[in-house]
């Protein structure tokens, strides 16, 4: 198997079949709570996707330039992943607060949270863990964004349709968008066993 | 009483998952099995506790400016060795659910708690306050998992309790189950508080 082959399979499996969001389940808070509105989950999604890219990139430098020829890996992991990846999202912010406050407002408290998305986070692990090489780490990390955006604008679309339909008051509020992860989850279920 | 009100709120009225929605992630994902579900509430609650305690400890010397980072080494180093203490007793579990186990260093009740409580309070409010979110948080994850396992393998913690005749029902341990259980906890607090509000 060719090795751009390989990439697409690894692209594939982690928007689709591997979803994070609804087969995974990392990064919830931002997927409940930014999609009850299609323009905020939209810029949410953008900023991920160039978020988890970038610090893929960092954290691959980090983890086999520094921890494993170090053998700090075990004990450092977690902290040196966090606090670089953690700055260089303040950074991100910082940018955007200046060249687009319209942006910054629209996400509100979520830009700030991003830092400590578990996404970022746990794409980083996710690729140290398989032992990705650099391309493929790259190949990972946007794929699974991307994978986070298709998840975040399918709820949010189907949430504003909800807004103006008649539900039980049980279901009122965030009860229904779990209900309709649930349904979505058994839809990606579907893609399981595409590649093997 | 007031002391055991600060416990009680973190556990009903604003009960970290169900209520404000944070820290789901790991409720979702490990709530498939009690071992896993217990031993995830473990590390949480060997997170929570004295990050909350030390952060609360440390609140008049650090600086407004330089706080969330250092609220995130705190966390850090106790998420460490939450992990491999449960790596060097619980390795057969921990293998299983461990991206969830290093994911608690962002887990945003233990960031939340820490700037909207231990900052603010004094170190003995904090340790009830970071009781209290343990057991909220473990409450609803533990009772998830039971539901879960029972209908989805009819064992619990791997004993069988439902009679060898009973055809388990695999969806309820896929990833599905674990969405649709959150949605109608949810439904069922929020339609409990807004009855109890009513009644005032």
């Amino acid at each position: 198997m060719s090795y751009l082959e390989n990439l697409i399979k690894i692209f594939i499996s982690s928007s689709i079949i591997n979803n994070i969001i609804l087969i995974q389940f990392l990064g919830l808070c931002s997927y409940i709570g930014l999609t009850d509105n299609l323009s905020s989950s939209i810029g949410m999604s953008f900023a991920v996707i160039f978020v988890t890219v970038s610090s893929s990139i960092l954290a691959w430098m980090i983890d086999n330039w520094i921890l494993i020829p170090t053998g700090l890996q075990p004990a450092l992991q977690i902290t040196a992943f966090i606090l670089v990846i953690g700055s260089f999202v303040g950074l991100v912010e910082l940018y955007i607060k200046k060249a687009s406050p319209n942006l910054y407002k629209a996400m509100g408290i979520y830009l700030p949270l991003i830092a400590t998305n578990c996404l970022i986070l746990g794409v980083t692990f996710i690729n140290s863990m398989t032992k990705y090489d650099f391309v493929e780490s790259i190949v990972s990390g946007f794929g699974i964004a991307t994978g986070y955006a298709i998840a975040m604008l399918l709820l949010a679309g189907i949430r504003e349709r909800l807004r103006n339909s008649d539900l039980p008051s049980f279901f009122k509020g965030k009860a229904i968008a779990f209900m309709i992860s649930g349904i979505l989850s058994l839809a990606f279920l579907g893609f399981s066993g595409i590649i093997k | 009483m007031k002391k055991l009100k600060i416990i009680w709120d973190a556990i009903i009225p604003n009960n970290p998952v169900l209520i404000i929605s944070i820290g789901l992630c790991s409720v979702i994902a490990v709530s498939n099995s009690v071992k896993s579900a217990l031993l995830m509430t473990f590390v949480f609650a060997l997170v929570q506790i004295p990050s909350n305690v030390l952060i609360s400890a440390m609140r008049k010397i650090i600086p407004n400016e330089l706080r969330v980072p250092i609220f995130v080494s705190v966390i850090a180093a106790f998420t460490t060795i939450a992990a491999l203490l449960s790596r060097a007793f619980f390795n057969p579990i921990y293998q299983v659910i461990k991206l969830y186990i290093l994911l608690v260093v962002v887990n945003c009740i233990i960031i939340g708690r820490a700037e909207a409580f231990a900052y603010k309070n004094g170190i003995f409010d904090s340790l009830l306050d970071g009781i209290g979110n343990t057991i909220g948080y473990g409450l609803v994850l533990v009772t998830i998992a039971i539901g879960r396992e029972l209908i989805g393998k009819g064992t619990l913690a791997g004993i069988q309790i439902m009679p060898e005749s009973y055809q388990p029902m695999l969806l309820m341990i896929l990833p599905p189950a674990g969405f649709i259980f959150v949605g109608i906890l949810t439904g069922a607090i929020e339609t409990y508080l807004k009855q109890k509000g009513g009644k005032k």
